[in-house]
């Protein structure tokens, strides 16, 4: 296990942190590239659904990124998210689900230094638990 | 209590006041009751309440008598306390109006959880059930047992919260206030004390058992999407076989959609053929919702659902600062 990285899903909102991620590569900031990354129109769009599909496909950690409260594209879409993620995280912990696999955030478009900070802290918190086993379709413990 | 009820209703249909009124009648097996639709004073005599009334009528409003409803018409539902909250919840979720609906509330003593009852009778059959003063009686061949009511109840009746409806227009007898229980916390404070591989096996060891039959969610009064995200099949998110993974994703998923919904009636439970402890989730998930968003559901149907609903100044310590 010696050369394990871990396979992070990054699921960005198209207005704020996907442009983020996109400074911070015109910008040239050096971030680990165990992100995958997937566009959606608004942090609101995401369904617990996904996260939990991406854990069973074998993904290491999930994130999920969105427009700073107040800055939302479609004005209230990260506020209606935050509510689902603020009962979704609690749940998932519960079950024994390591708190670091599934993680929020917000960053700005212009927050490109940020966008590589998050991902690297997040790379780095699933190197530290190791690969995914709970949840994971096809695992046999 | 059940003069005093049939009377109410008779009075009600007589009057115009409601076309139809949806409660409980006597039903073929001695332990269940099934649900009943009056629509002529005559028939009110139908009408029965006990601890065989698992049936939440709340439900019919929105399907059966829908049409009814969506007229103006009034409908009378005669409602214990968990099937009150089922109903504040829809006229909150805009599935009937509050205007269209006379809650007449029954003061609940529990239900049966018939599992229970077959168990303590020894695999003989029961045909003929009684209850009288906390005590329910049991009679079939070779059988003839008394026990105490809290022996043969509900788990989830056990620990109820809120026995009677909250919200009502009439009420059969005097309506006890809601009160809080401290077993549901203790039961979820203890889950979160074991270690997070220990919970996890626990989870594992409770979902394996699952055989996918949707009997939770086929009865769960919260439940009622036209197409479940489970039936889906473009795209299909989650395989159809009790494989342990998407069996944890289906009620994991199917928790997070009656979180701040599900009104802990505890059918779920109760439809479940492998026993499963359901409500644990639920429970967790309705902590959170009322520590989070202050929101217990199904208490005041003018309240915004709290899934439904936001605050620009929530707590926000579980995003990455």
């Amino acid at each position: 296990m010696k050369d394990w990285q871990p396979k992070i899903l990054a699921i960005l909102c198209n207005w704020c942190s996907y442009a983020g991620a996109d400074l911070a590569g015109v910008s040239r900031i050096q971030y680990p590239p165990n992100i995958r990354v997937v566009r959606i129109p608004c942090s609101g769009r995401v369904d617990p659904l996904f996260i939990m599909k991406s854990l069973q496909s074998g993904f290491d950690g999930v994130l999920v990124s969105g427009c700073h409260p107040g800055d939302c594209h479609y004005l209230s879409g990260n506020y209606v998210a935050r509510r689902r993620f603020a009962i979704l995280k609690p749940l998932l912990e519960f079950i024994g689900i390591e708190p670091e696999r599934v993680q929020f955030s917000w960053i700005s478009a212009g927050e490109g230094e940020r966008f590589a900070e998050v991902m690297t802290k997040v790379t780095n918190d699933v190197k530290k638990i190791g690969p995914a086993k709970r949840l994971v379709k096809g695992v046999q413990k | 209590m059940i003069e005093e009820l049939r009377e109410k209703v008779k009075k009600l249909l007589a009057g115009g006041d409601v076309e139809l009124v949806i409660g409980w009648e006597k039903g073929s097996q001695p332990l269940s009751s099934t649900p009943v639709f009056i629509d002529s004073p005559e028939e009110a005599d139908r009408l029965v309440f006990d601890s065989t009334c698992g049936n939440n009528p709340a439900v019919y409003s929105t399907k059966d008598a829908r049409r009814l409803v969506k007229a103006g018409k009034k409908v009378g539902v005669v409602v214990k306390g968990c099937d009150a909250r089922s109903l504040s919840l829809y006229v909150a979720e805009k599935q009937v109006k509050r205007d269209n609906i006379v809650i007449i509330g029954v003061p609940c003593r529990g239900v049966l959880d018939s599992d229970k009852v077959e168990e303590l009778a020894g695999g003989r059959e029961v045909l003929e059930y009684s209850e009288q003063d906390g005590k329910i009686t049991v009679r079939g061949k070779d059988l003839d047992l008394t026990f105490d009511a809290k022996d043969v109840l509900s788990a989830s009746c056990l620990a109820c919260i809120y026995p009677d409806a909250k919200e009502y227009d009439i009420f059969i007898g005097e309506a006890r206030d809601g009160k809080p229980n401290k077993e549901q916390n203790a039961a979820i404070d203890e889950f979160e004390k074991l270690s997070s591989e220990e919970r996890w096996k626990r989870m594992e060891e409770i979902y394996s058992k699952c055989i996918r039959c949707y009997a939770c969610r086929n009865v769960c009064p919260s439940c009622y999407c036209n197409e479940c995200f489970v039936d889906q099949n473009d795209p299909q998110w989650i395989g159809k076989t009790p494989e342990i993974t998407d069996t944890m994703i289906f009620h994991i998923i199917r928790n997070l959609h009656v979180a701040g919904r599900c009104v802990e009636c505890g059918a779920c439970e109760r439809a479940c053929p492998m026993g499963l402890d359901l409500l644990l989730l639920n429970r967790k998930a309705a902590r959170e919702v009322e520590e989070r968003f202050g929101y217990v559901t199904g208490i005041d149907s003018g309240e915004k659902p709290a899934m439904a609903d936001f605050r620009e100044d929530e707590k926000q310590n579980f995003i990455m600062g």
